[in-house]
């Protein structure tokens, strides 16, 4: 089906030792950067979390103030989509379109490497105040929450300002990502490579892209315009100067509800290939998966409202945001239907990528199924801002993203390294991972429905149980993820050596290459019948 | 079942009935909103049941290690087949739009109908940490704040029943009646949430915002702060005590004569010492949260009042008026986009004369002067 040259082999670009990863033009080393980046703050966001879960432990105040409180929650957020989540679907991006579409590199290969240089100053800027304020100087980090309300940012402390260029870097380094993933899958494809037969990781990439080319501009005015009332006496988001605090709920969920979307389709992208090799049968229903990407990439930019239906919005508006979001499940259920036909009559094994995807459709089952309530306008005053939305996004962004990057991760790890991970450590992750992570947020949607706000560093009596069993949910959770970690690195590190096709089942260009794929990838492109 | 079970074999510091659900409603918008919350769940937990029983019996039909061979198909071939992929589509759309969406429809009506047959009106400022209840109608307001003491928050005493659900002045109203609620802030974003009420809204400086309640019996009802409002939102607890329509009268009549009383005092030259009485005990309800009990502050956060300019500058000018930025400016008017809020609309003359009167004497400041509320008052 396809013909690869590879026997050529480029040599590196001249750098050596820390200058090669600072100048690095290649695709996968700027897709290693972002792996491991992202690795890294995981485990930073993590941290954050296990700090806040030990102060949730029992009621009472413990082991920190309300302001820490405020400021691990939301930099918790706020490291977790845009540094842990993110760069990981970026990673795959760099790493894997270029071999699946038969492209040599990265259409704009100095603009790659900018996109992810920029991330670790981003990541600086964001973290530093909780340094600084050690220090005495200013009052800690962002302490609103990651999406960072106006008009409580407007008199916050200085950590709003460090969280507001962060966000700037982010969201040029996202916005250029971006514009080199559509160039790249526009332009490099290998002849013969139809869009109908462009793979749905990159598929899924590619409408991502247009998304955050959309509405990553959005934020970037909407902090510039907090930036200018903090500093620059406007008024955009105070009543008393003439502007409106709720526009600032408006501008940050226009972004803010398809970026749900933005973390997830790179990991929709990826399920069907696992699926489908690990069921040793071709992908179910290509066109109608390609085509709910569209409809909810669309659909995703036209629902922000149902963020913010307790702010009193009229009747007709209310009623307009619960439909067109309940309309998301319609195109939600085509993925669904077309990944469990694709497993359908298949000869399925069960190695780690094929359990993570496994897992991720059934606990993202639950995130999605608990949407669909929670569009309801009246039901939803109930769920808002309570325990119930917490446990809700978990189980979309924990399940349906992290878990998927997970899949993603034991798929390709023997591709990019070239040896093959610990099966027997990889399963333990999974089983340790999936029943902790529903110990952790389970107990959460009943926390909801009892009446606990979200964000409060104490709670009533009432809420003491479930909080107990969440947070040692969660303690087991975050040391699951250190296996992770391990077999991570003994995989880099060595292990028995992966062939060119490293699962039976598995379909496309990127296993026609050796394990680990040569330097410069392809010197004669591919060609695609 | 099971996490019940282990619930109740653990020893547990504090027994509390374990909540499965929404707390009993307590007016007709809490009983529709659980009503539809538990049908969705059930079609929710349906779909669920059903599309992962499908799922589950593939995983362990079709494995290779039953030696299967797998099938071929990319989608669907026959007419049958192409029938059989639209079905799920269609029931997914009529359970949103129909079987959901009907009944949403109507809750959501009803949620918004603030206005119609309305009994009285409630206003409801939110400030940080605080809510204030106003009656229009009655000419009554004052402000609610928590009553559970700092020891416990600091694991230094044994916690009460009603932890952090407690506050000093309770909303009364009258079971039976339905009371508009009207809703603003001074500050930042509060939202003001009963869960037994089925009610959240949110609390928006410069904007006024309406829900609605009509409680069926008398009771207390427990509610907290819901949206992120700075370092005291979790100490913000909504109460609501409902009572008889006779009961409610008799409330209104010794409030309204508490609250005359009060103005009356305001005319009085009062002493030193009884302000500063007066003004301790509002210093450690109102400005302690942020100011601390010491006066000493929050680095970088809350100003110390200790040692402070502003506290051991003058307050008035040689005409007797305000000083601007000085001590009483500030806490009659507040520092615009700062958490120190205008308190010339919450509290009352006696109120901030005892509280200036109190904070230029404590905390090792020195002025011996102090304000009189009938000075407040000509200030205002």
């Amino acid at each position: 089906m396809t013909t690869a040259d590879v026997a050529l082999e480029h040599g590196y670009s001249g750098h050596r030792g820390v200058t090669r990863w600072l100048f690095t033009t290649n695709h996968k080393d700027i897709g290693t950067m972002y792996l491991v980046f992202s690795l890294a703050m995981f485990f930073v966001g993590g941290a954050m979390i296990m700090l806040v879960r030990a102060e949730l432990f029992q009621p009472g105040l413990q082991i920190m103030q309300p302001e820490l409180f405020n400021q691990l929650i939301g930099v918790h957020a706020l490291v977790m989509i845009f540094m842990a989540l993110m760069p990981a679907a970026t990673g795959f991006a760099n790493w894997m379109i270029p071999l699946m579409i038969g492209a040599p590199d990265m259409a704009l290969p100095r603009l790659n490497n900018w996109s992810f240089w920029l991330l670790p100053p981003a990541a600086l800027l964001l973290l530093m105040p909780f340094a600084l304020a050690l220090f005495g100087i200013g009052s800690g980090a962002i302490g609103t929450g990651w999406t960072f309300y106006a008009p409580l940012s407007v008199q916050d402390g200085m950590g709003i300002d460090f969280a507001i260029f962060a966000i700037h870097l982010l969201g040029i380094s996202s916005v250029m990502g971006s514009i080199n993933i559509i160039v790249t899958i526009f332009n490099l494809r290998a002849p013969g490579m139809t869009f109908m037969k462009l793979p749905l990781f990159a598929w899924g990439w590619l409408i991502t892209a247009f998304m955050l080319v959309a509405v990553i501009p959005v934020l970037a005015g909407a902090v510039t315009m907090l930036l200018a009332d903090r500093h620059f006496g406007t008024h955009f988001f105070s009543a008393a100067g003439g502007g409106d605090p709720i526009l600032f709920q408006h501008l940050f969920w226009f972004f803010g509800h398809p970026e749900v979307y933005i973390v997830l389709f790179p990991v929709w992208g990826v399920t069907p290939h696992i699926l489908s090799a690990f069921a040793r049968k071709p992908i179910y229903g290509y066109r109608a998966q390609v085509y709910a990407f569209w409809v909810i990439g669309v659909l995703s930019v036209v629902v922000w409202g149902h963020h913010i239906m307790t702010t009193g919005m009229p009747t007709g508006a209310l009623l307009y945001f619960m439909y067109s979001t309940m309309a998301i499940s319609l195109p939600l259920s085509v993925l669904f239907f077309c990944w469990i036909a694709t497993i359908w009559r298949g000869a399925m094994t069960f190695e780690a990528p094929m359990l993570f995807a496994l897992g991720m459709i059934v606990l993202f089952g639950i995130g999605g199924l608990t949407g669909l309530v929670l569009a309801d306008a009246a039901a939803d005053a109930q769920y808002h801002h309570s325990y119930f939305v917490v446990a809700h996004f978990h189980y979309t962004l924990f399940a349906g993203g992290i878990m998927g990057v997970m899949a993603g991760v034991y798929y390709w790890l023997p591709k990019m390294t070239g040896h093959m991970y610990s099966e027997k450590l990889a399963q333990w992750h999974f089983w340790l991972t999936a029943v902790a992570f529903n110990l952790t947020f389970m107990p959460q949607f009943f926390l909801g429905l009892a009446g606990m706000p979200r964000r409060i560093p104490d709670y009533a009596l009432q809420f003491s149980e479930f909080n107990m069993i969440s947070s040692i949910g969660a303690f087991v959770l975050g040391a699951s993820q250190l296996l992770f970690l391990y077999v991570v690195v003994k995989c880099i590190r060595g292990g028995p050596p992966a062939p060119a096709k490293v699962w039976e089942g598995a379909q496309g260009l990127e296993w026609t290459l050796p394990s680990p794929p040569p330097y410069h990838t392809f010197q004669v492109q591919p060609r695609v019948e | 079942m099971l996490l019940g079970a282990i619930t109740t074999a653990i020893p547990w510091p504090v027994r509390a009935e374990l909540a499965w659900n929404f707390p009993a409603p307590a007016t007709p918008l809490a009983l529709d909103t659980l009503q539809v919350h538990n049908k969705f769940m059930v079609i929710t937990l349906a779909i669920f049941a059903v599309v992962f029983a499908i799922m589950i019996y593939s995983i362990f039909t079709h494995r290779k290690s039953r030696g299967v061979e797998p099938a071929k198909f990319t989608g669907p071939g026959t007419a049958a087949q192409v029938f059989w992929t639209t079905v799920p589509f269609v029931i997914f759309a009529g359970i949103d739009f129909i079987l959901m969406g009907i009944p949403a429809f109507h809750s959501v009506q009803m949620m918004q109908d603030t206005r119609t047959d309305a009994d009285m009106v409630i206003k409801i400022t939110g400030s940080q940490w605080k809510w204030q209840y106003e009656y229009p109608d009655q000419g009554i307001k004052f402000v609610s704040t928590l009553a559970t003491p700092q020891a416990q928050i600091a694991n230094r005493e044994k916690k009460d029943e009603h932890y952090l659900l407690e506050v000093d002045n309770p909303l009364v109203l009258p079971v039976g009646k339905k009371v508009r609620i009207l809703l603003t802030s001074t500050d930042v974003i509060h939202t003001w949430w009963v869960p037994q009420f089925g009610v959240k809204r949110d609390a928006i400086p410069g904007f006024i915002r309406e829900t609605w309640a009509l409680i069926e019996r008398p009771g207390i009802y427990r509610g907290q702060c819901a949206e992120l409002c700075g370092r005291g939102h979790g100490f913000m607890p909504v109460v609501v005590q409902a009572v008889s329509e006779p009961d409610y009268r008799q409330w209104l009549a010794q409030k309204k004569a508490g609250q005359a009383a009060q103005a009356a005092s305001a005319g009085h030259v009062w002493s030193r010492g009884d302000l500063m009485k007066h003004g301790e005990e509002l210093y450690e309800k109102i400005c302690a949260a942020c100011h601390q009990a010491s006066g000493q502050g929050v680095p970088g956060a809350f100003p110390a009042l200790a040692g402070s300019k502003i506290v051991n500058g003058p307050m008035l000018d040689a005409k007797g008026l305000l000083v601007k930025d000085g001590h009483l400016d500030r806490v009659m008017n507040g520092k615009p986009a700062t958490a120190m809020q205008a308190f010339k609309n919450t509290l009352s003359d006696v109120d901030i004369a005892g509280v200036v009167t109190f904070e230029r004497n404590s905390f090792g400041n020195h002025m011996g002067d102090m304000v009189q509320p009938s000075q407040v008052k000509t200030l205002r």
